[in-house]
């Protein structure tokens, strides 16, 4: 256990956590597994944390996540998964088997952004810890050499070795962007050999600064924010529940299970959850463009409700598409409307046998609506009838009877229906969609030729059903319908702070430098009354403003004398640690942070 | 006239404007090539009788690579040759440069009246995503040119611009009007001008990395780039790389901004924040592809080419989710104007 505390997972090594060197040489090896399970899975732990691991699992989700945008996922789209069953029923099958239809809840998906987050809370939190104890510390020392350091200055000036570390410390410190410490070396004598050679040096002394810990900071709070994120999201599936009910102009519905026609709910939802509200919808409207680019185009629905909520007010709200309305912390969407006309059918024997509104599901643009009405047997002895209709909100009818509809607003309503008679099923006590006609059992009313009867029916009218099986009359006023949809998820809040947070961590993280510049400065022994001068820097990650850095640092330098040599050529082309890009012949004045190229500026492109 | 036709008109003009800038920066590409080839001659012969080895004659140095190239550089792709001041601009690329503001200037005009003739922001359709998009790049690669010379970019930006603006009034166009109510909200503005602003950025630096690629891939000595001379007068690998990191890091956050934003909209609008609706699903594999893209670029052993990789991956999901999305799935971002086949 006690490798722990140097344990660092493999990739993301840091050439600041070393020792202010220049790069750390390679990741701790990945141990052979050693014998017995215990090596066993600390080999497992550190393969699964490392950087490598991370990147091979972010591109297996990626891939993992294409097949549920070509296949039709349960979820989403059911209809489409049975039929692509019924088109495909060898491969459906097997597709079926290893949850293609349903991608995201599949155990392989899962497995994948399961382990991802394992890894991730494997690799951040050792990091973490190890950010804590550098925040607490000092800047490294100043390193013996400075010829590795992609980025360097030198400089001689009249003014003595302390007010040079004096200025440049207090050019740095200036609105805190560094850390800095101050120090001084003896006298050295010369020593080593060949590339580590030291020449002999007077007393110097020393500037080590560091900024941008926040990068740091910034990448920890977001790669921790993504671990809120998916928790967050986890317990919303858990306490989540949504419902649809579809409501008819001037009725209402209540907060209840009961009263929606579908309803949803995550594991740990309990019913105690829905406030027992009510609404009631007094008006829909609708606006739909007329000019011929866009003609029928929808411009708008607004939904007029009045909302009693559980603690007794009342209140009136619109609900609109994008505009969802909260009630009792709970939100409710627009989305989808229709007309629900009202019909009354009495049988032969002039007995009501039905009365009501009927919802009619759009299936055009045009608002081409589809009905079914079931009719049971009142009278003894009669058949069930069952209807098929369509409503046409502005029909227009061709010479050959033909009927379409030309604008989706009411202007000349007609009802077109088709009848059936026969056995509706309606008393095998299966339940069933109001929204179908199961015609297996059913027989169509035809005239003498055989062809279909159509029953034409507007608003107001009452007509004759042929065979004497009864009449149908259409109300005048064709009520409007609206499909709500009611969804509570308390952790939305959280959802969005941790998605907030994640994404002002990254921008931290990617934006904020992180850089050291180390200073030398000594008597010339050669020159009395001259200073020699020399910095370095070092930055994490690409850092196209680190020369500018270095250069600004020995711009502070007071009584410089001769312009400085750009010696930095060299030492670019060692800096290859850590994605280092050579700062390589980079004059002073090219300072942003944001520079891009390599070669000198060149203004007169255009 | 009114406004939508002159928005057209001006699209059009603008297209012949960059194409125009096209060719002249092809030129100036391959006439920088030229003289590059007769410096390297030159500095060649100079090395050689220096070091009195064996310079190669003028026309396999221009065609090999860069490496041993200065004398007194160690690494393989040496600085110097790139770093040299570039030869004072000529004709060519004062052309091209000019026809790029001019076809840039032309395309923001259009897309103002675009706006002007739809009562609304003008993007919220496939044909008008191209149009701003395609601004976007032109304008992050005009950007640049304030502050650095990255003329050697300008064929491919204008280049894939023409291509995109070709592509939108050919295929995409739809005529202007207004939008459905799914679609009247403020996150119109920010969640799909985010998301085209990210596009454009992507652009380029796809860009940057493929020459990034392309340049490795000729210092290396790959034969089918043996007489791309013109690929000599493109930055050296490490400083694309640089460049393509800068320009991925800001289209990154946009990105992850674009998602958010359409979480948050589609809580509004449809009632959930996340359905893994086609479009949802390719957003998030193009956030994946370029974290994963970040993750390589740190990770040792993957830096570098593969990580340039990731860019292509990356770029050529952007581009997918902008156009097989819209035009193969049936989801609920089914708003390009066009119906899915
Ligand atoms: C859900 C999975 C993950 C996602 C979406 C993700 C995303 C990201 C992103 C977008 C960045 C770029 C920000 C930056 O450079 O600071 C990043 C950086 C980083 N990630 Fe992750 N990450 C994930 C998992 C991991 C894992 C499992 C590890 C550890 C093995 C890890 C370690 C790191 C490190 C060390 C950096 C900083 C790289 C640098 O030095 O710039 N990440 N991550």
């Amino acid at each position: 256990m006690s490798e722990r505390t140097t344990y660092r997972p493999e990739g993301i090594d840091d050439a600041f956590v070393g020792d202010g060197g220049t790069r750390t040489e390679g990741a701790p090896a990945p141990n052979v597994p050693a014998l017995g399970w215990r090596g066993m899975l600390r080999w497992t732990w550190r393969q699964l944390t490392s950087m490598r691991v991370a990147l091979l699992l972010l591109m297996l989700l990626a891939v993992a996540a294409v097949p549920g945008s070509i296949l039709p996922q349960r979820g989403q789209d059911p209809a489409g998964v049975l039929e692509y069953l019924g088109n495909h029923p060898t491969s459906g099958e097997w597709l079926d088997r290893f949850g293609f239809f349903a991608v995201y809840t599949s155990p392989w998906f899962s497995a994948i952004y399961l382990l991802l987050f394992v890894s991730l809370v494997g690799c951040i939190v050792p990091r973490a810890m190890q950010h804590a104890r550098n925040l607490r510390g000092r800047p490294p020392r100043t390193p013996a050499r400075f010829a590795r350091f992609p980025a360097l200055a030198e400089g001689t000036t009249t003014a003595s070795p302390d007010d040079v570390v004096e200025a440049v410390a207090a050019h740095l410190r200036r609105r805190h962007t560094f850390r800095v410490d101050v120090a001084a070396e003896p006298a050295r004598a010369a020593r080593g050999t060949g590339e580590r050679a030291l020449p002999a040096r007077p007393a110097t002394r020393t500037v080590a600064a560091e900024r941008g810990y926040l990068r740091e900071t910034g990448n920890l709070v977001f790669h921790l924010a993504l671990v809120g994120l998916l928790v967050s999201v986890a317990l919303g599936q858990l306490l989540h529940y949504r419902g649809q009910a579809i409501v008819t102009e001037g009725r209402g519905f209540a907060n209840a299970v009961t009263d929606y026609d579908t309803f949803e709910n995550g594991a740990w939802f309990r019913p105690e959850a829905l406030r027992p509200f009510s609404l009631t919808l007094d008006a829909f409207s609708s606006h739909f463009a007329s000019d011929d680019v866009a003609f029928a185009q929808a411009r708008d629905f607004t939904a007029y409700v009045s909302v009693i909520e559980a603690s007794g007010d009342e209140s009136e709200q619109t609900i609109k598409v994008n505009h969802p309305i909260t009630v009792d912390g709970a939100k409710i969407y627009l989305m989808g409307n229709g007309f629900a006309p009202d019909l009354t059918i009495t049988d032969a024997d002039g007995q009501v046998a039905f009365a009501g509104r009927v919802p009619f599901l759009p299936e055009d643009t045009m608002y081409t609506s589809r009905g079914v009405i079931k009719v049971p047997d009142v009278s003894p002895g009669l058949e069930q009838i069952g209807m098929v209709g369509y409503f046409l909100p502005s029909a227009v009818v061709a010479e050959d009877g033909a009927a379409r509809s030309v604008f989706p607003q009411p202007d000349n309503p007609l009802m077109v229906l088709e009848l059936y008679t026969g056995d509706l099923g309606l008393d095998d006590g299966v339940p069933q969609n109001v929204y179908r006609l199961d015609t297996a059992s059913l027989d169509p009313v035809t005239d003498a030729d055989g062809e279909r009867i159509k029953v034409l029916v507007r608003p107001g009218e009452t007509v004759e059903l042929p065979d004497g099986l009864g009449t149908v009359t259409l109300g005048q006023q064709v009520p409007r319908y609206v499909a709500l949809d009611l969804r509570h998820d308390p952790s939305l809040a959280w959802v969005l702070t941790f998605s907030l947070v994640a994404m002002a961590g990254l921008a931290v993280s990617l934006f904020t430098p992180r850089r050291r510049v180390w200073l030398r400065t000594w008597q010339d022994p050669q020159e009395p009354g001259r200073t020699r001068v020399e910095l370095a820097g070092l930055a994490r990650g690409d850092d196209a403003g680190l020369q500018g850095e270095v250069d600004r640092a020995l711009a502070a330098v007071p009584g410089l004398v001769a312009p400085h040599d750009e010696t930095t050529g060299d030492a670019a082309a060692d800096a290859d640690a850590e994605g280092v890009a050579p700062a390589d012949t980079t004059p002073a004045e090219r300072a942003g942070e944001h520079d891009t190229q390599d070669r000198p500026t060149n203004r007169e492109g255009h | 006239m009114d406004a939508a036709y002159l928005s057209t008109l001006l699209v059009w003009a603008s297209l012949v404007a960059l194409t125009i800038a096209l060719v002249a920066f092809s030129i100036d590409l391959a006439r920088r090539t030229g003289e590059r080839g007769a410096d390297r001659a030159r500095e060649l012969a100079a090395a050689g009788a220096a070091a009195s080895g064996t310079a190669g004659t003028a026309t396999s140095a221009a065609g090999s690579t860069d490496a041993g190239a200065g004398p007194g550089t160690t690494q393989p792709h040496p600085v110097s040759p790139d770093g040299a001041v570039l030869p004072p601009s000529g004709r060519a690329a004062g052309i091209a440069m000019s026809t790029t503001w001019l076809g840039t200037a032309l395309l923001l005009a259009a897309i103002v009246l675009r706006g002007v003739a739809a009562g609304r922001t003008p993007w919220a359709n496939m044909y008008e995503f191209t149009l701003v998009g395609s601004f976007v790049a032109l304008a992050v690669f005009l950007g640049f040119t304030l502050r650095r010379d990255v003329r050697f970019l300008g064929a491919f930006v204008t280049g894939l611009a023409a291509i995109f603006l070709t592509l939108g009034l050919n295929v995409f166009y739809v005529a202007a009007m207004g939008v459905q109510p799914a679609l009247q909200s403020y996150w119109l503005i920010l969640h799909v001008g985010v998301a085209i602003i990210a596009t454009g950025v992507f652009t380029v630096a796809f860009v940057a990395s493929v020459l990034q690629l392309l340049r490795e891939a000729r210092d290396g000595g790959a034969q089918l780039l043996g007489t791309w001379y013109w690929l000599d007068r493109v930055p050296n690998p490490t400083s694309l790389e640089g460049l393509s990191f800068r320009l991925n890091a800001i289209g990154f956050v946009l990105w992850t901004f674009t998602i958010i934003g359409g979480a948050i909209w589609a809580e509004h609008a449809w009632g959930r924040y996340w359905g893994w609706d086609p479009k949802e699903v390719w957003s998030f594999v193009i956030w994946v592809v370029y974290a994963a893209y970040l993750h390589a670029r740190t990770t040792r052993g993957w830096s570098g080419t593969r990580a340039a990789w990731f860019v292509v991956v990356g770029y050529a999901c952007v581009l997918f989710n902008f156009t097989g999305v819209n035009l193969l799935f049936n989801g609920m971002h089914s708003y390009s104007g066009l119906t899915a086949g």
